[in-house]
């Protein structure tokens, strides 16, 4: 034991020379790598099982690393089981939702930052106490709405709900606030229209807002669950989340290798988006806690 | 409008608006008014129908007797006051699906946030090199789809799955998680708390970076320690953080719907049924008024929570 400690004591010190890294940072690394791995690792549980024969995902014991790697889970997802469509659905409503929310919010957002008007407290009022308000609780009366209104398992019935959304108001209105009223009087003086001001001042300078909630709002939809689960009432308007629920609480649930690939189709795009724009992704919900 | 006194209204913040400027401004007071609805018009609408008529409707959905039955011939319904209160909690499943929720959001809130703050400490503090990719790697969770997330969780809760063979590595031989009815909770929170944490990560994250750093380094030079100055000078500094945060998860966690739907079906013995669950139960057996009523439940708590949160956090500042 004393010879072993004499041995190594130098030898340590050796390796770190005069540049000191102190304990207390390699503890903090290691903890952070730790961290990582556990967030990490269900995703690549998820990736590599989804490429894995059935047989081989429920072997005992398992393996990370699939031994005969097969498209054959995705190859049966899309043609068997429609994902091709649930992922055009998913798509399409998210995308609708997007632009919606941008043209809409933004217009209702700078009447609420830059116009003074009557009745404004009060609206603002009630889109702030709906940021609260849960989904749980307006499913019921909205779903006999939009089925009274001959919506029930349509398109329109999946979008409508969420064309515009509390949300995306108050962060509009939030970043409007903060353009200069310099610029906007400077436009009034020279006399253009309030029309006129929103489209050629406030717009170009609001950019990355839009961008902030084209992005959240994106990622909102293509994860939502409920209002699709409880419209969507034949296979043909499922999105993707309603058909991977539904499937894995079905009479296929215990198909593990289809189920996986299930998830990886729903988690994929969402992930290739978040890492292209994750700048954006991050500064937009950081911007949702400060202000 | 053209003279500089007349635009100064403009200027103002809403709740600084003088009675007296609103006369000076007469006509064009209305028309401003007009063009405001203008723009508002399609949001105020979409938001009218979609967000806010619901929310009363479903309110006085929860005091009358309305099934699947009553939608299309409204005047069948009948008003029966608290009854559908009274009746949930008569019922075991609710008030085990209120306990439910409470245990996930007394549980789940706190160590989400505990573990949210120590990651954004440290990410803020001791790292320079791969703080982003840090970052970025992660708030991977929070974007995915919770349902596949369930998907996914599951099979790595079964009792030969991954987490138990990675436990098994330390010596500890793990539960059947979601077939425990012990375990199932805590199962569903160490889910939710993954998924969550990359939130308040990147909000505490802003908070800290918005604090001098001088700050701190003058507690410790006075001879405070580190965990002293910490707690004496960092955290009271985030207060209004710590208050989004925990109103954001609060919000989030009340709701929980999708891990019980896709992991449990709110098994094993109603150990997993939440409140959000148990309406949509209800919705599915057709009881409107009951599953409305349910809903309400959930929206006091929210606001009574929110309401909480405010005092605790204004008190302490």
């Amino acid at each position: 034991m004393t010879v072993t400690t004499t041995t190594t004591g130098p030898a340590f010190q050796d390796r770190r020379p005069s540049r000191r890294v102190p304990t207390a940072r390699l503890v903090l690394y290691g903890a952070l790598v730790l961290g990582l791995l556990a967030t990490l690792a269900p995703f690549a549980w998820m990736f590599l099982g989804s490429v894995k024969p059935t047989g081989e995902i429920v072997a005992h014991p398992s393996s990370w690393l699939p031994r005969s790697p097969t498209f054959a889970n995705f190859e049966q997802l899309l043609s068997k089981q429609n994902f091709g469509l649930y992922f055009l659905n998913s798509t399409l409503v998210a995308v609708a939702c997007v632009l919606g929310n941008l043209l809409f919010c933004s217009m209702a957002g700078y009447a609420f930052a830059k116009i003074e008007f009557a009745g404004k407290r009060l609206l603002f009022g009630l889109v702030l106490t709906m940021l609260i308000i849960p989904g749980v609780t307006t499913f019921v009366p909205l779903f006999v709405l939009v089925s009274n209104m001959g919506l029930g398992n349509s398109y329109l019935g999946l979008i409508l709900p969420f064309l515009v959304t509390p949300f995306g108001v108050f962060i509009m209105r939030q970043f409007i606030r903060d353009i200069p009223d310099a610029l906007v009087e400077a436009a009034r003086l020279d006399g253009a229209g309030e029309s006129r001001i929103f489209l050629r001042v406030i717009l170009p300078l609001t950019r990355p807002a839009l961008a902030t909630l084209a992005i959240l709002t994106f990622l909102a939809q293509w994860n939502n669950f409920l209002w699709p689960l409880v419209i969507a009432q034949t296979e043909d308007h499922y999105t993707l989340p309603v058909a991977l629920a539904l499937f894995s609480t079905g009479a296929n649930g215990t198909n593990y290798g289809l189920l996986l690939a299930g998830a990886v189709t729903v988690v994929t795009p969402i992930i290739l988006l978040f890492l292209a724009l994750q700048r954006h992704f991050i500064q937009g919900i950081a911007n949702t806690g400060i202000k | 409008m053209t003279t500089a006194t007349s635009l100064k209204p403009a200027r103002e913040r809403s709740s600084t608006r003088q009675p007296a400027q609103r006369s000076r401004r007469g006509s064009g007071h209305l028309r401003r008014t007009l063009v405001a609805w203008a723009f508002c018009s399609p949001f105020v609408l979409l938001f009218a129908t979609f967000g806010i008529w619901p929310v009363f409707s479903s309110l006085s959905m929860s005091v009358t007797d309305i099934t699947s039955r009553d939608v299309q011939t409204p005047f069948s319904v009948n008003f029966v006051g608290l009854e559908n209160y009274t009746a949930l909690f008569d019922d075991p499943t609710f008030v085990r699906s209120a306990l439910n929720t409470l245990y996930f959001v007394a549980v789940g809130i706190p160590l989400t946030m505990v573990l949210s703050l120590a990651v954004a400490v440290a990410l803020n503090s001791g790292i320079q090199r791969a703080k982003g990719f840090f970052r970025v790697a992660y708030f991977a969770p929070v974007v995915t789809s919770i349902v596949a997330v369930a998907v996914v969780w599951r099979y790595l809760y079964k009792p030969d799955g991954m987490i138990n063979s990675v436990l098994s590595v330390a010596g500890i031989s793990g539960p059947d998680w979601l077939n425990d009815p012990n375990w199932s909770m805590p199962a569903l929170i160490l889910m939710a708390v993954w998924r969550h944490f990359g939130i308040p990560m990147v909000i505490f994250l802003a908070g800290l970076q918005s604090i001098p750093p001088e700050l701190h380094e003058a507690a410790v030079v006075d001879g405070a320690s580190r965990w002293r100055a910490f707690r004496s000078v960092t955290l009271p500094l985030l207060r209004p953080t710590t208050l989004v945060v925990a109103i954001l998860l609060s919000i989030s966690y009340l709701q929980f719907f999708e891990e019980p739907f896709v992991m449990t079906s709110g098994g094993p013995l109603d150990s997993t049924t939440s409140i959000s669950y148990y309406a949509y139960q209800q919705f599915g057996f057709g009881n409107y008024g009951l599953a409305s009523a349910a809903s309400y439940v959930l929206v006091t708590a929210i606001a009574l929570l929110s309401l909480l949160q405010f005092r605790i956090f204004r008190a302490k500042a």
